[in-house]
């Protein structure tokens, strides 16, 4: 598996996001924001946490519009997996490869704890390592984590089995409870939760590796 | 010429800041604020000297980047 690490001035968790994809046996690119196209070859595309350009207008919106964002939305469209985590979930939501929005969190506090999340759909290459109904722990860090979808999305998105993951105790009043979003093509998931903080038992858990391992299991011979 | 873009939540989205601003407020002292809603405003500085194709660019400019439609509405004001 050959992973892309995004860059973007303001990412923190990108060498965190390049580790969990490495100790799942990928090679990884790290892509700098200013770059029009993506290295050859790429199976997944990440986009790491942060705070990209200072959060700025909008969580997201001006990493949304970078030169490397119109090659990675190519890459979607293309059929290319992408996973957005935390602020790259704010991006992947802002340039449409995800539906809804994150907004401000309702109890207006940065939010920074580990949290038990429910595994609310198997059926993607990143979830293929859990089981339906699986209780998972990922660290949460963020101020701006309220998935906000009208009653259509919320529905629309429960009808086509696109909720990754949700909240057990919901942490910053997101619709539905609703964590982590699938694209239509089930290949593009957008998690406020971090599973790439939660690789190694020294990060107080390692609920996340069972995720790259699937991504490397299924895409290795892709 | 100058533009002026307005960027306000639409109805129905709850606003948690203006929630805080709301009850900073009654703290205040200030009784009888039923709702606060906190926007943005955005002013733009353009070459452009036609005033209905400066609308057309700012109105392109907030569909793209300025407001997230999904939840956001704007209102542009040329000036």
């Amino acid at each position: 598996m050959h992973a892309g690490v995004v860059v973007f001035p303001g990412s923190n968790c990108d060498r965190d996001l390049a580790v969990a994809f490495e100790r799942a046996g990928a090679q990884v690119s790290m892509v700098w924001h200013k770059e029009s196209e993506l290295p050859q070859g790429l199976d997944i595309i990440g986009i790491p946490g942060g705070f990209s350009f200072g959060d700025y207008l909008r969580c997201g919106a001006i990493a949304a519009q970078s030169p490397i964002c119109r090659a990675v939305v190519d890459h979607a469209n293309r059929g290319g997996f992408v996973i957005g985590v935390c602020n790259g979930f704010q991006i992947l939501c802002e340039t449409g490869l995800l539906p809804g929005i994150l907004m401000r969190n309702a109890g207006l506090k940065f939010v920074c704890k580990t949290v038990e999340l429910t595994v609310a759909s198997a059926n993607c290459v990143f979830t293929s390592g859990y089981r339906k109904g699986q209780i998972v722990r990922y660290p949460v860090a963020h101020h701006d984590g309220n998935y906000t979808a009208d009653a259509n999305l919320i529905s629309r998105l429960n009808g086509e089995d696109r909720v990754a993951f949700r909240y057990g105790d919901n942490p910053n009043g997101s619709s539905d409870d609703i964590a982590g979003v699938l694209s239509q093509n089930r290949r593009v998931l957008g998690v406020m939760p971090h599973p790439e903080r939660a690789v190694d038992l020294a990060h107080g858990g390692d609920n996340g590796s069972s995720l790259f391992k699937a991504l490397a299991s299924v895409l290795e011979n892709a | 010429m100058k533009a002026r873009v307005h960027v306000m939540l639409k109805d129905g989205v709850l606003d948690p800041q203006g929630e805080a601003v709301r009850h900073a407020l009654g703290t205040l002292g200030f009784a009888g604020v039923d709702g606060v809603r906190q926007g943005k405003v955005i002013e733009l500085d353009l070459a452009e000297s036609d005033a209905v194709k400066a609308a057309a660019s700012v109105k392109d400019m907030c569909e793209r980047l300025l407001a997230n439609t999904v939840i956001e509405s704007y209102q542009i004001e040329i000036v």
